[in-house]
């Protein structure tokens, strides 16, 4: 599993566990987020922090995870690092996810966006 | 002077992988700054994807070629392959995904970003498809740090 998962503030916050969300990778995540956010709240923060690389397909499989989340629930990404960052950034994804730099500012009532 | 390298590795998805790593960590050694190799890991981990998932899609996998020429102004990336060539031998134009806040969830793209990021990140591209190869290049402008 390359995941973990636990709650905080009412949110499932699931940290990823690998180094590299790239091709060789992607199938697993996607899969290993289905999984782990089958039920749960409404709210998934996905922590990027220990990520330092990612490519388009670990990129498709994040828009991929939050598809499978459905209407209701939402997917919000913490700790970007710096080249996970730019690859958001880039690709104009940023546009489409709320963005937090920490997990910590991800769970600050003050900078939650809704 | 041309500081050169060159790698080679089976075009699997795993392989892929230890190779890029390994090109990453020569360019650092090269001198060239941190922030710029992640540019050139970004684009040439698209370029070598293509190669596992397209060039080698219907012929028996072979391998990935890697060669790093580095110019004291810029840096050019070779990537060789034996497998097929770019449908009617021409790269793909690589658009910008057309997403902002406003896009239904279930438009949102999955794919089609690795030819716009190759192409944002470089300066310039050369292909040549010869007998039984590709030879695609990828070149980035270098400023060296040492």
């Amino acid at each position: 599993m390359s995941l973990t998962s636990t709650e905080a503030d009412g949110a499932q916050v699931v940290t990823v566990n690998a180094q590299r969300i790239d091709a060789a990778m992607a199938i697993q995540f996607k899969e290993d987020m289905r999984t782990e956010t089958e039920a749960g709240p409404k709210r998934v923060i996905l922590d990027l922090s220990r990520v330092d690389f990612i490519d388009s397909s670990g990129l498709g499989a994040i828009v991929a995870a939050m598809k499978q989340l459905g209407k209701e629930r939402k997917l919000d990404l913490a700790g970007l690092t710096p080249m996970v960052d730019k690859v958001f950034r880039l690709t104009r994804m940023d546009t489409v996810f709320n963005l937090y730099d920490t997990l910590q500012d991800a769970l600050d009532p003050e900078h939650v966006e809704n | 002077m041309v500081d050169s390298f060159a790698c080679s590795f089976r075009a699997t998805e795993l392989d892929a992988r230890r190779g890029i790593v390994s090109v990453v960590e020569r360019l650092k050694e090269m001198g060239i700054p941190n922030t710029r190799v992640d540019e050139v890991q970004i684009a040439l981990a698209e370029a070598v994807n293509n190669v596992v998932e397209h060039a080698y899609a219907e012929t028996a996998t072979g391998d990935v070629l890697i060669r790093c020429n580095l110019h004291p102004d810029r840096l050019w990336v070779e990537i060789r392959d034996a497998g097929a060539p770019f449908p009617a031998s021409k790269l793909p134009e690589g658009r910008a995904v057309d997403v902002n806040t406003d896009t239904p969830l279930e438009d949102l793209p999955e794919g089609g970003f690795g030819w716009f990021l190759i192409r944002e990140l470089t300066s310039d591209i050369q292909y040549q498809r010869n007998m039984d190869n590709n030879q695609l290049s990828l070149c980035f402008e270098i400023q060296l740090t040492n």
